[in-house]
């Protein structure tokens, strides 16, 4: 593994990324249970006050979880598209 | 016995599965309505919904047992709740198991949703697919082809909306249908773990279906040293399969997505500006200490009316019934044991009802999800789950309602700490005995310009209240292993208008447990602490009892017309007046003679020696041992054996009898304050702990780590101020 990849931790309000793996196992269980699977596309919807917890915008559905749980995802980000209609 | 040959009786039982949020519970109300009985799944607290309700359907007459079962992402449990739900479907030897089971989704969350719905149908369980909150989807545009969906997924559905009511007659008339296994596999398994499955085939049950199979091998490699050694031969991995099984099912659910329904739904733009307000960096905190403000309130305030209308029906029945039945032991055993424990029972039912009136709103509305949100990261450095704000904060009103509101945490440490620790903070029981004290020890002086030195006192004991309650959790947390790891990995659902049915579904299940669960022990402490200040050794305790017997005979007649005219019949009236003064004197010195004669007075001068040391005598040991029952007692019982109702001219009065010293003095007082503050001296709390813990163990370690606490800041604070 010697390409670095940003984490889910690292978006900001607003920011799209595509969901690559997972490097805790016992967490990627459950994320892929609750449709983070690799592949998908998520939003970072909003931070909470003090920075943590932090929601994501996925399959058209909200998710909150801890800033330490967001770490483990690794991600790409995908430019955002500033089209207003 | 049914006689009539067309009519047949047929038993089956249903289960409802669905994620969390997906109105399962509100389907579960409108099939059943008021059949409901609430319990729990064996060993666990995990709350059981049952009902059974008698429906016809072509002559023949079916009697569903409903079981709601708690909501559940996946076949693959990560919580207690899902624990749970896990077992029923899977275990063949299950109690519970059912012969149908009526998968509830959330058709705005259809692939979610998908993912649970195809674990259950590769178990081969016969299932219906209820598509809830369709109104819903098909006002965000979001367009389900459900007859294409039912044909790729081999089973039943139908497309409801548990909110109004739409869709259950068709619901039912299919729960009532033929209970057929699933045609279709949702994916083949059968090469995840292959070799694993057929190991499991051949040495358990060659007829396992492989998805069967498979569960099995997971189920044992958990909890069998032997299993685990084996499977782990044939190169099974848990982690490993499950992965690969979850990512293949979210594939397959992307092709029938994609095929079945139109344009993905979007959030209504209102949830987002909600959500930008209720979790503000400071508005979102405005919004939680307002709402969290008139829970307080009501709580405190509101539910004193309803309490104060059952105290004085009680209070009228017990005076009713010493009149009325023949005076003895029996009555009394019934007006002052079984009469006073069912009051100090049914007190609480107000309080109960208000709090899980709101916190059904909070949850039914989605806002609690929110308070979990912006809770969470304070919540977390002193051991506890964003959950634990509500129970907590609820505490400073009482803690029984408090306790029984832990339920929504799921994690079994987070919900342990939160239980050891809410009885910690100030509850509304423990005002009267401040108050009295407060009054009696601190002066009434005025400092800095505009504090009162009373309320400070007050607020000082409110704020040692939540500051020990938030260092004992950081230190529980501490030492307390973790069975389970604390995840945060939760839903934000949709704002939505809580549903009022089932606010009060949860008030009234919420009530009835209590009533029926702690009521028991509640009842049964009272009457013991009755007997030990009703009763007592020795030829003294009988004299003294013998004596208010004859007294209540002998009570003084006015014998003076109203209003009196003549000089006779003001004599006699005068006369009166003084015969009763000597009459009240001598009754009130026998009732406080006779308490310090009973067992509790004993028990009290058998304590002195331990509490002498926090500058207690044997009259405040007795008020202690009383006072097991609830915190206010103390103030009812120091007025009996002081024999009068002014309480405080009294106290103030009182020396010690050896050193001639006045016994209030501001180290007493506060070293007294310091023990209620600290002491468990509830018993109705005591129960109810005992109730949500499924065991005596964690109600002892409290009542002896808060006495311990008690008894250390009383005698220190003792020594320092005597």
């Amino acid at each position: 593994m010697s390409e670095k990849f940003d984490t889910l931790a690292s978006l900001v309000s607003g920011e799209k990324a595509i969901i690559v793996s997972f490097s805790d196992a016992e967490l990627s269980l459950k994320l892929l249970e609750m449709g983070c699977t690799p592949g998908e596309e998520v939003e970072l919807e909003k931070v909470a006050p003090f920075g943590d917890p932090i929601a994501i915008n996925i399959s058209g559905y909200v998710l909150s979880l801890r800033r330490a749980e967001a770490e483990t995802v690794r991600i790409r980000k995908t430019i955002i598209k500033d089209i207003k209609l | 016995m049914e006689t009539k040959e067309n009519i047949v009786l047929i038993h089956r039982k249903v289960a409802l599965v669905g994620n969390p949020n997906s109105g399962k519970s509100t389907l579960f109300n409108a099939l059943t309505g008021m059949h409901q009985k609430t319990g729990n799944f064996p060993g666990v607290t995990v709350d059981k919904k049952t009902a059974t309700v008698k429906r016809q359907f072509e002559k023949k007459t079916f009697s569903l047992h409903y079981t709601d079962l708690p909501g559940t992402y996946s076949l693959y449990p990560k919580s207690l709740d899902e624990v749970v739900a896990s077992r029923v479907l899977t275990e063949s030897e299950n109690e519970d198991k059912p012969d149908l089971v009526v998968i509830v989704a959330d058709a705005t969350n259809l692939k979610r949703s998908l993912f649970l719905a195809g674990q259950i149908i590769d178990f081969n369980i016969p299932c219906i697919l209820a598509l809830n909150m369709i109104d819903e989807a098909e006002k965000a545009d979001f367009h389900i082809d459900k007859d294409r969906l039912s044909n790729r997924l081999g089973i039943p559905i139908v497309e409801v909306s548990a909110r109004h009511k739409v869709g259950i007659e068709q619901l039912e008339k299919l729960i009532c249908g033929e209970a057929n296994e699933p045609s279709y596999r949702f994916i083949d398994v059968s090469h995840i773990a292959g070799e694993a499955q057929d190991l499991i085939k051949k040495e358990i049950n060659p007829d396992l279906k492989d998805y069967q199979a498979l569960h099995k091998a997971h189920r044992l490699f958990e909890s069998n040293k032997e299993w685990r050694e084996k499977l782990a031969a044939v190169g099974f991995s848990p982690s490993g399969a499950q992965a690969e099984e979850s990512l293949l099912r979210y594939n397959i659910i992307g092709e029938h997505i994609k095929v079945c329904t139109g344009k993905k739904a979007e959030r209504p733009p209102l949830n987002k500006k909600l959500d930008k307000v209720l979790t503000h960096k400071t508005w979102g905190y405005v919004f939680f200490l307002l709402i969290m403000l008139i829970i307080f309130q009501s709580i405190f305030f509101l539910a004193k009316f309803p309490m104060d209308w059952i105290q004085s029906g009680f209070g009228f029945l017990q005076t009713f019934c010493t009149q009325k039945f023949p005076p003895g032991i029996l009555t009394d055993l019934f007006v002052n044991g079984i009469l006073a424990g069912l009051s100090g029972v049914v007190v609480f039912i107000p309080q109960i009802a208000l709090l899980f009136f709101f916190i059904g709103i909070l949850e039914d509305s989605g806002y609690m999800a929110r308070v979990t949100f912006i809770m969470d990261k304070l919540m977390r450095k002193i051991g506890l789950h964003g959950r634990s704000v509500i129970p907590l904060m609820s505490g400073m009103a009482c803690a029984v309602p408090a306790i029984m509101s832990t339920r929504t945490i799921s994690n079994w440490k987070e919900r342990i700490i939160t239980i050891m620790v809410t009885p910690l903070m100030s509850c509304s029981a423990r005002l009267p005995v401040y108050t009295l004290l407060i009054s009696l020890v601190i002066p009434n002086q005025i400092v800095g310009g505009i504090f009162n030195t009373q309320g400070l006192a007050l607020m000082g004991l409110y704020l040692i209240g939540f500051v020990s309650a938030i260092t004992a959790a950081w230190v529980i947390s501490l030492i307390m292993k973790a069975k389970e790891k604390s995840w945060f990995i939760m839903e934000l659902p949709v704002y939505r208008m809580p549903k009022w049915s089932n606010v009060f579904y949860t008030i009234f299940e919420k009530v009835k447990v209590f009533l029926l669960d702690a009521g028991k022990i509640i009842v049964a402490v009272a009457v013991i602490l009755w007997m030990l200040s009703a009763y007592g050794p020795g030829e003294e305790f009988q004299k003294t009892q013998l004596g208010i017997i004859s007294l209540k005979t002998n009570v003084p007649k006015n014998l003076a017309a109203n209003p009196a005219s003549s000089d006779h019949e003001k004599l006699l009236a005068k006369n009166y007046l003084a015969d009763s003064l000597i009459w009240d004197f001598q009754y009130k010195k026998l009732v406080s003679k006779k308490l310090e004669l009973s067992y509790a007075g004993h028990l009290g001068k058998l304590i002195e020696p331990v509490i002498h040391p926090l500058g207690f005598d044997w009259k405040i040991g007795i008020s202690i041992i009383t006072s097991l029952a609830a915190r206010e007692v103390f103030v009812g019982t120091m007025s009996t054996i002081y024999g009068t109702v002014n309480l405080k001219e009294r106290m103030k009065q009182e020396h010690d009898p050896k050193t001639g010293l006045p016994v209030y003095t501001l180290a007493t007082g506060i070293s007294l304050m310091l023990f209620y503050a600290f002491a468990m001296q509830c018993m109705s709390t005591i129960a109810v702990v005992r109730r949500e813990t499924k065991s005596w163990k964690w109600p002892l370690i409290q009542f002896t780590y808060m006495g311990v606490l008690a008894y250390l800041a009383s005698f220190i604070a003792y020594h320092i101020l005597k």
